[in-house]
């Protein structure tokens, strides 16, 4: 990266790991942040009046599924691990090193290895090539990998390397071709459903797995009560196991898929309204670790199918941060809190120093209006497509400026 | 245009007010004044299906597309005569066996049957939900024959008008639906049809065929099939694929026979009078015994079959006035 002159953000609210933000500024010189708090700006420093709004930490979004640059910046992303689920999968050395070059200087891509050879679910990938190359954890893709013995190979293999093992939670037996949770929405549509506990018995079974081989085991989503009390009591007997939500399992419950609205299937699928509170729970007590967009924008050719047709998947990030500092206005968790869930958490996930406003850490930094409104509309986003969930809904927060190691984007 | 029993019709709001849908994708959003109102319209067509001369020109030079896109025999065969005998020009697509399955195609080939000028498209296909994409593409009437585990709204109609015509009356009724509720869209809209008309609906299968929150619909769940059976007025039977009843669901046709099977000794635990249907193709020796499908006086099976005819003949009749210009639906 180029140098670039020093910089100095003064008079915003700095979100630090507790308590209430902060009046106060950063100063950042060579990519990294020197100072918080009083700080005062060198001669030749680049100066930004933050303006009373909050100087965060960029978002670390864990599990995207496009480099979608325009869409992560307006949500504040600047580091985005990207899944395997790529055509082709990244489950190749070359593939990783490429991906991992893939945004730089404005945004860093951290690949996730693919867990196995063309993301089948049998053969192990080359995951120590791989995490040499750049990959920065391991993922199973979109889907569970169905035999317990391969799984097992893979977590041990993978403690041994020191990689985080991501995975999707979904008993793909009980799963089978759904495309809706069994239930009265399921039922009155005519859409193909499984029982919510698909989650369940996936979780179930990959906790043990992962204290059994000492793996760390993050679950990229969890979206019913059954999953989040499995993560609860393994945390507190302290397995090393972590979990993910997108905003649309807090926000949402399957009353969203009425009328067959392509743009609510997601994989996993949209849960009761019980599960969405359970989750909002699992939010508040410390169960779920990481809130990630699961950006995927879709055209009309992937979602202006029949239901059961259409691909699953949502274009996030753009919302990602509105829809969780609403969480903070509704009282489920603190400021604080949400910039762990956004940032800390999934920065220390992936192993990279970032993700919190501290000296040393990379100046990865953003401007947030944190109270200004505006509407989601699916035909102007700045993604690559328009498949929200949210469309037409008002949410409050956005980043009016964002810098990646001190430089600003845009 | 008068109706043949003014008395008939005069219950219901004047002009498109008794039917005030472009479409019909589906019996579940539909008020029972509304069902009733198609019901009702369809009478005329009973009586003038059972005449000599069986035509009528009040569609005469409409185009009706039926835009099959996954196999059928019966509803095509029904909803073609319907048009005919109205007078409309009737083309068929078969697009269950071309390339044309899903993707940005089918919305290609609503418009492609859009810039037809079709005055009423029918759709069958295999996805739930399909119809609806289409009908929101297209500038015509849509007329949904079915989508994929969903709904089938004709065979809703003429399933209530079948039971009206042998018991008077739907409200009050018992109807034990058997069968594949999970996969039926049959099902669904028999649900939806009867319940808004006041039946009791009893649904019955094996646990792995019923729907999880079924009982959200206003029926009431039994695996128990004599239970089911037990004072009902009508008994409807569903078809149970084949291939569903090699192991994936059911051990055997045999084993699904003994448990849900139609017989005559199972038919007594019903009223003596109650009504036997079955929308078709039958498994004869599975889902019901031969000796109760012909049962004269209480198979109603055959009679379904005609009934269909004269709804289909009424939902064109009614979705299409406002193309002909009828005088308080243009």
């Amino acid at each position: 990266m180029s140098m670039s002159a020093p910089l100095t953000i003064t008079g915003g609210k700095l979100v630090l790991a507790a308590g209430e933000p902060q009046s106060g500024g950063i100063r950042c010189e060579t990519g990294r942040i020197v100072a918080i708090g009083e700080v005062s700006a060198q001669p030749g420093d680049t100066v930004i009046d933050a303006k009373g709004q909050l100087i965060a930490p960029g978002l670390v979004d864990l599990g995207v599924f496009a480099i979608d640059k325009a869409a992560f910046h307006f949500g504040g992303i600047t580091r985005a691990a990207l899944m395997p689920d790529q055509n082709p999968p990244l489950d190749h050395p070359a593939r990783v090193r490429f991906a991992a070059q893939s945004g730089k200087p404005d945004l860093w891509v951290h690949p996730l290895a693919a867990a196995t050879r063309g993301l089948e679910g049998t053969e192990l990938a080359e995951l120590a090539l791989m995490r040499d190359a750049g990959a920065k954890a391991v993922a199973t893709g979109r889907r569970w990998i169905g035999d317990s013995g391969t799984m097992h190979r893979l977590l041990s293999y993978a403690a041994m390397l020191n990689l985080t093992v991501i995975t999707h939670a979904e008993d793909a037996g009980l799963a089978g071709n759904a495309v809706a949770t069994a239930g009265e929405m399921a039922t009155r549509y005519g859409l193909p459903a499984a029982p919510a506990e698909a989650e369940a018995l996936a979780v179930a079974r990959d906790i043990t797995l992962a204290e059994l081989s000492g793996a760390r085991l993050h679950f990229r989503q969890i979206t019913t009560r059954a999953a989040c009390d499995l993560v609860r009591s393994a945390k507190a007997r302290g397995a090393s196991v972590s979990a993910g939500v997108t905003p649309a399992h807090f926000m949402l419950s399957d009353t969203a898929i009425g009328d067959f609205r392509t743009f609510t299937k997601l994989s996993p699928p949209l849960r009761s309204e019980a599960d969405r509170m359970a989750v909002r729970a699992a939010l508040a007590d410390g169960t779920i670790d990481v809130i990630c967009s699961g950006h995927d924008p879709r055209g009309p050719e992937d979602k202006r199918l029949p239901f059961a047709d259409a691909e699953p998947g949502m274009a996030g990030a753009e919302t990602l941060l509105a829809l969780s500092l609403g969480l903070v206005r509704d009282g489920v968790i603190d400021l604080p809190r949400a910039f762990a869930l956004l940032a800390a958490n999934p920065a220390r996930l992936l192993g990279v120093e970032v993700g919190k406003l501290e000296i040393g850490f990379e100046a990865d930094i953003a401007i947030i209006a944190s109270e200004r409104p505006w509407i989601v509309d699916s035909d102007r986003m700045a993604a690559s497509a328009g498949n929200t969930p949210f469309d037409k809904q008002g949410v409050e927060g956005r980043v009016t400026a964002l810098f990646k190691g001190g430089k600003q984007i845009g | 245009m008068t109706s043949p029993d003014p008395s008939a019709t005069s219950r219901y709001p004047a002009g498109s007010a008794a039917f005030p849908h472009r479409d019909l994708t589906g019996l579940a959003e539909l008020a029972p004044w509304e069902l009733l109102y198609l019901m009702d319209e369809a009478e005329q067509w009973v009586d003038l299906n059972r005449s000599a001369s069986k035509r009528d020109e009040r569609l005469h030079g409409l185009t009706i597309i039926n835009a099959f896109f996954e196999n059928s025999t019966r509803t095509l065969l029904s909803f073609e005569i319907a048009g005919k005998r109205l007078g409309a020009d009737v083309v068929n697509m078969h697009a269950a066996q071309s390339s044309v399955k899903k993707g940005e195609t089918l919305i290609d080939t609503a418009m492609t049957l859009n810039a037809m000028h079709a005055d009423a498209i029918v759709i069958r296909h295999q996805s739930s939900g399909a119809v609806q994409l289409i009908a929101d593409k297209v500038d015509c009437p849509v007329l949904n024959a079915g989508d994929g585990q969903h709904e089938h709204p004709t065979q809703g109609l003429l399933d209530a008008l079948t039971i009206r015509h042998s018991k008077g009356e739907i409200a009050g009724l018992i109807v034990t639906i058997c069968g594949d509720i999970l996969h039926s869209r049959v099902a669904r809209s028999n649900i939806h049809c009867l319940t808004t008309l006041g039946a009791q609906v009893r649904v019955c299968a094996p646990p792995a065929l019923m729907p999880a929150g079924i009982e959200q619909m206003k029926v009431t769940p039994y695996y128990d099939f004599d239970a089911a059976l037990d004072g009902a007025d009508v008994v409807m039977m569903l078809r149970l694929q084949q291939e569903r009843m090699s192991g994936q669901f059911i051990p055997s046709p045999r084993e699904y026979r003994h448990l849900y099977g139609l017989t005559l000794e199972r038919l007594a635990r019903a009223k003596p009078d109650a009504l036997v249907m079955h929308p078709g193709p039958m498994n004869r020796g599975v889902e019901i015994d031969s000796n109760v499908a012909d049962l004269a006086g209480r198979s109603a099976i055959t009679r379904q079959v005609e009934m269909g005819v004269a709804i289909r003949m009424a939902c064109l009749d009614v979705l299409t006035r406002k193309a002909r210009g009828v005088e308080g639906w243009a």
